[in-house]
């Protein structure tokens, strides 16, 4: 083993301070573990050969696009959902299909994913992930893990990072504005109108309770603050979708100085049973196409609850009775109660305003404010009655008790946390177990791999009254959110079903492979099965249009073909079962190779073809 | 010297023998026979022959089933067993398993019919001799089918397509035990079907030993 040096730990807030202002500066590991810890570390996450992970782990990937897949306790990196990128891996995006589905995007920043809820507890159906950059919201169906939906880029929304929080029955999927522009998109208005003319927008975005197909629901217009993270009620508040922001000062330019001038920013409470029903009444306008409700003209929709300084997450305990709203650039985090807010409500305890939308008074509807420590971002919570707070100032995570408020515990992480992710630690039953520690620096404690540097997330024992650290791994750019569930709760297809098959173009027997030709367009009909491609002779004129339908006709798991044109930019995977269509114009004079890209058998070499263009 | 011994002539045994044949099943004899008749009838439902195909990559072992009327592999939601097993078999130029290449799965449960048909006939009309036509057609017909089989294997096992990526010798597919065979450790018993099968036939025999201690 590598010897490291090791470095007395020196808890408190100057170093912690020191992350921050020194952030980039090479360090050494700072975490220490004695030898017995180590050990009793080792076996708690070892998974031996052959043994399975009893959870899985999603982490969003960030600008990467993906979906990242891990087990728990290994954190073995299993799978990468491709969903807002082309990835070659699989072929998303090269396809006719998914190409059309990515809508001409090479990217989309993944920030939040959502498992499915019934009853406020993950059901194992979908998961649902946000697109930050393009304002866009996937669907991924956890039966073949595959992208199944984008929907977007979701009309009035931008800058969809507070998203894709979903509803206890996933009626809805929450979405909003964090970069406030005058409406609908493609409106120009210069920036010193910022004020009075740009708007938010917080969003839900229905949810088909049998398919999962997404469509718009219903949009609340918005003032011009930046809206950050976003959570829904659970029990008494179920009715209710919160969301934090910063820039309530409605500023413009140097953000990181001018929206951070007010000692408190807001979470938006909006009860989403009113604006259905709003809708329901007709109690909307149509700006690009959705039906956007203006809280001035329906009260008792949104209100504004003032919260601690540049809020970033806000959580809702499991019971459903607290609210907790962590300002990052406080040592506090502020611990709502949902009973008092209402009593605010019906009591009009009001402070003002904001563009007609009451604001509560804070000393009303506040409980605590739990002194956690610097740089408070975001809570989740066990089985056992403590919230677990991320520190990223700090680099740590507070561990509190719900109702006495007290902080019991708290373990530093390697380094600058961002999100964290109790087991279930969002649903009416978190599970406990363990924390996941999202880290946004990991300051070289990983075998250097140059400046561009992995992410780190930690895994970290929570079953005891002290927070023990189990194990450290590494991510690619970049996972802002993650959720964990029960391995028992999803049940996998591993091959496409030929019964299943409901694509006209799938063919299922070499016999049927064939060729055809309707003026300049030329059908391909193709199987591929270890190890032929049939037709594996595919002649054409130069211009003509080439689709190919391509039929994996295996009924084994793992036996993916993939099928690779040279230097015609094509390539996809099909897995067994599946039916792919990819469609080019052979524009280029010559023979070209197709060959299986994804090796199959003893004789995957052998599996290949060529296209043959002729001249005109 | 000793008394001589009366030795039967031919024709007294004959003649015993036909009159044992035009003697009715009794009570007992019918019963088990009815019940013998009874047991073809599961042999619908359960395989005649198992094949498992044992290796590294399927641990769980690739399976084949051959019925009286249909050949099945397993199928579980990640594997469909006939598909892979032809898939594999391609490679050394086994011709597939087609179901449609097998007119054993037209006359088997044909014969399994008539048998059955058979064995009430001998119920209903109650003679010996209707009982020992059953049994010994049986017997033959139960060989014809065992040879068939054997035949087929061999067939699928020594013709091969000479123009395969892979060459291996001719071979023959073990019908019964294990064998290894490249990289497969390959199984092969009698299913569930080929033990009431025989069933059947011991309680045809026993209902004729019935009738014939009876007879004594």
């Amino acid at each position: 083993m590598k010897k490291i040096e090791r470095r007395a730990l020196i808890a408190g807030s100057l170093e912690a301070l020191g992350g921050l202002f020194l952030a980039g500066c090479r360090r050494r590991p700072k975490v220490e573990m004695r030898q017995g810890d180590v050990a009793e570390a080792a076996v708690a996450t070892y998974v031996a050969p052959g043994d399975l992970d009893p959870y899985y782990l999603f982490y969003s990937g960030g600008q990467s696009g993906h979906i990242f897949v891990a087990g728990i306790p290994s954190m073995r990196h299993i799978s990468t959902i491709p969903v807002f990128t082309p990835y070659p891996g699989t072929g998303h995006g090269f396809d006719k299909e998914s190409k059309a589905m990515l809508g001409g995007y090479l990217w989309g920043d993944a920030h939040h994913v959502a498992l499915s809820q019934t009853n406020g507890d993950y059901d194992g159906r979908w998961i649902f992930v946000s697109d930050n950059a393009n304002n866009r919201m996937a669907r991924i169906d956890l039966r073949d893990f595959k992208t199944k939906q984008i929907l977007g880029p979701i009309p009035n929304v931008s800058g969809n990072h507070c998203s894709s929080f979903v509803t206890t029955n996933t009626e809805y999927v929450l979405a909003a504005s964090r970069f406030s522009v005058p409406l609908p998109m493609g409106t120009y208005a210069p920036i010193e109108q910022y004020a009075t003319v740009y708007k938010g927008v917080v969003a839900g975005v229905k949810v088909d309770p049998k398919t999962g197909e997404m469509s718009l629901g219903w949009e609340i217009l918005m003032p011009p603050f930046d809206y950050d993270l976003g959570t829904t009620g659970k029990g008494p508040s179920n009715d209710w979708a919160f969301w934090s922001c910063y820039n309530s000062e409605r500023a413009t330019g140097k953000l990181e100085v001018t929206s951070t001038q007010r000692d408190r920013d807001y979470v938006t409470a909006v009860n989403w049973k009113l604006a259905e029903q709003a809708i329901a009444n007709g109690k909307y306008k149509i700006i690009d196409g959705v039906k956007v409700i203006d809280p001035k003209d329906t009260p008792g929709v949104v209100y504004f609850m003032p919260c601690s300084k540049s809020p970033h997450g806000v959580d809702v305990t499991p019971d459903g009775k607290y609210i907790v709203g962590s300002g990052k650039l406080q040592s506090i985090t502020t611990v709502f109660n949902f009973e008092k807010m209402l009593t605010a409500i019906q009591q009009k305890n009001f402070t003002g305003d904001e563009d007609g939308i009451p604001v509560l008074k804070y000393e009303a509807i506040k409980d605590a404010e739990v002194n956690v420590g610097l740089g408070p971002l975001h809570t989740q919570f066990d089985d056992q009655g403590y919230a677990y707070t991320s520190l990223f100032i700090e680099s740590a995570i507070a561990k509190w008790k719900l109702g006495t408020w007290e902080v019991i515990d708290k373990i530093p992480v390697s380094y600058n946390i961002g999100h964290l992710c109790v087991i279930g630690g969002d649903t009416v039953h978190p599970d406990g177990k363990y924390v996941i520690a999202l880290n946004k620096l990991s300051h070289g404690r990983h075998l250097s791999v140059g400046p561009s540097q992995p992410e780190s997330s930690q895994l970290i024992d929570i079953t005891g009254e002290k927070m023990k650290l189990l194990y450290d791994a590494f991510t690619e750019s970049e996972p802002h959110y993650s959720q964990v569930i029960a391995a028992s709760k999803i049940h996998p297809i591993e091959v496409y079903p030929k019964e299943e098959s409901r694509n006209p173009n799938a063919i299922w027997d070499v016999k049927d492979a064939k060729i055809e030709r309707d003026g300049t367009h030329v059908t391909v009909k193709m199987t591929a099965v270890r190890s032929n491609f049939e037709p594996n002779k595919i002649e054409v004129n130069k211009g003509d249009l080439v689709t190919i339908h391509l039929t994996n006709i295996e009924q084994t798991t793992d036996e993916t073909h993939g099928f690779g044109l040279s230097e015609y930019n094509i390539n996809t995977s099909i897995d067994p079962g599946e039916t792919k269509t990819l469609e080019f114009v052979a524009d280029k004079v010559g023979v070209y190779a197709y060959y299986c890209t994804s090796f199959c058998s003893a004789l995957h070499q052998e599996m290949q073809g060529y296209l043959l263009v002729k001249p005109k | 010297m000793s008394p001589a011994v009366p030795v039967p002539s031919p024709v007294s045994f004959l003649e015993k023998t036909n009159a044992f044949f035009d003697r009715p099943l009794g009570k007992r004899g019918r019963l088990t026979v009815l019940v013998a008749a009874l047991l073809l009838i599961p042999t619908f439902f359960f395989p005649l022959w198992n094949m498992t195909l044992f290796s590294n990559q399927f641990q769980d072992g690739l399976d084949l089933h051959i019925y009286s009327y249909t050949l099945a592999g397993g199928h579980t939601a990640s594997r469909d067993d006939l598909r892979e097993i032809n898939t594999l078999n391609h490679y050394i130029g086994m011709r597939p398993l087609l179901e449609s290449d097998f007119s054993e799965f037209t006359w088997l449960p044909l014969m399994t019919g008539i048998f059955f048909i058979l064995a009430l006939r001998a119920v209903v009309i109650g003679k010996v001799a209707s009982l020992v036509d059953t049994a010994v057609l049986f017997m033959y017909s139960s060989l014809f089918s065992l040879w068939s089989f054997y035949h087929r294997m061999y067939q699928y096992g020594h013709q091969l397509d000479p123009t395969a990526p892979v060459k291996v010798a001719p071979f023959m597919p073990p019908m019964l035990g294990s064998r290894q065979l490249a990289n497969f450790q390959v199984q092969c018993y009698p299913g569930a079907a080929s033990y009431f099968m025989v069933a059947f036939f011991l309680l045809l025999v026993a209902a004729l030993v019935i009738t014939w201690v009876k007879a004594r």
